[in-house]
């Protein structure tokens, strides 16, 4: 079977055939009713759309903690401090044997 | 006499009704265009309730959208716009029922086949066989290919203009035109595979 002729014939058909714009009747009356009916409460809509606008505020405070926490630790070494004092305080039990009281 | 002076006010002037909030001008535009966008759906629907939901959907989505129909371009080119994509949603949203077999055609179209066969300009295009086989062929194409040869080879409209009703690039149309053409083939080699083999 040629298939490139049959394509072209089954084409040809649905060319010569356009569907109809008949509409039934007072169509756009249901329309304006569907119009004029109050929007139901969609609470997943809402709840969806609340998320989504969300999103850039959260992004927005996670980037500026971030950047703020990279830039405060690069400028402070209080962190060896901080490591130098646990470490005191884990050992002190240790360093105070003699004490006996 | 009201529905006539309605009628008689033109687009522009039943848009900017709509927007200053009186929703009954927008009953004159679904009026006017209602034919257009039927005519439209039933290319993409075959019950009649489904073409109406899409109708009734295109119509909604027009109401709630109007406020960004800019006016640089007639209505009716954004409203089949918005037609066009709202038919291929709802092809998406039902491409699970696409029929995945032609073992069920009926004798007429059979017949058909088999005249085509013997001698192909024996076989009319003219007759409501033809017309069948080629819903049943378009019925089990992918939602962008059903899309695309229906703007392209049935209703003849150019890359262009195709690119402007689905929002698609030239480029993407192109690829989508040459794959549905390739899906198209492979539908047809199983139509002749199923009948003739």
């Amino acid at each position: 079977m040629n298939l490139t002729e049959l394509r072209k014939k089954l084409l040809a058909a649905a060319r010569a055939h356009p569907p109809g714009g008949d509409v039934p009747y007072a169509f756009e009356k249901r329309v304006m009713a569907r119009l004029a009916e109050k929007p139901a409460l969609d609470l997943f809509a809402i709840w969806n759309r609340t998320l989504w606008q969300a999103v850039a505020p959260c992004l927005a405070v996670t980037l500026f903690l971030g950047v703020w926490t990279f830039l405060a630790q690069r400028n402070d070494n209080s962190r060896e401090t901080l490591a130098a004092d646990l470490e005191n305080s884990l050992y002190a039990p240790l360093d105070n044997q003699t004490e006996t009281w | 006499m009201a529905d006539s002076a309605a009628v008689d006010r033109t687009d522009a002037e039943l848009i900017a009704a709509v927007l200053n909030g009186e929703t009954a001008s927008f009953e004159p535009l679904v009026k006017k265009y209602q034919p257009r966008v039927f005519a439209t759906a039933r290319r993409y629907a075959r019950r009649e309730s489904e073409v109406e939901d899409i109708v009734q959907e295109v119509f909604l989505k027009a109401f709630q959208k109007l406020r960004s129909f800019r006016g640089d371009a007639p209505f009716e080119h954004w409203l089949m716009r918005l037609a066009v994509r709202t038919c291929y949603d709802f092809l998406r949203a039902h491409r699970r029922n696409r029929e995945m077999s032609f073992a069920d055609i009926s004798d007429e179209e059979s017949d058909w086949l088999e005249r085509f066969g013997a001698d192909p300009s024996d076989a009319s295009e003219h007759a409501a066989a033809a017309r069948e086989l080629v819903e049943r062929l378009l019925a089990q194409l992918s939602p962008a290919a059903r899309l695309v040869l229906t703007l392209l080879e049935i209703e003849d409209r150019s890359v262009k203009e195709i690119a402007a009703l689905t929002g698609w690039s030239l480029s993407v149309v192109k690829i989508r035109a040459f794959r549905a053409r390739a899906e198209m083939r492979k539908c047809l080699e199983k139509l002749a595979r199923e009948k003739y083999l």
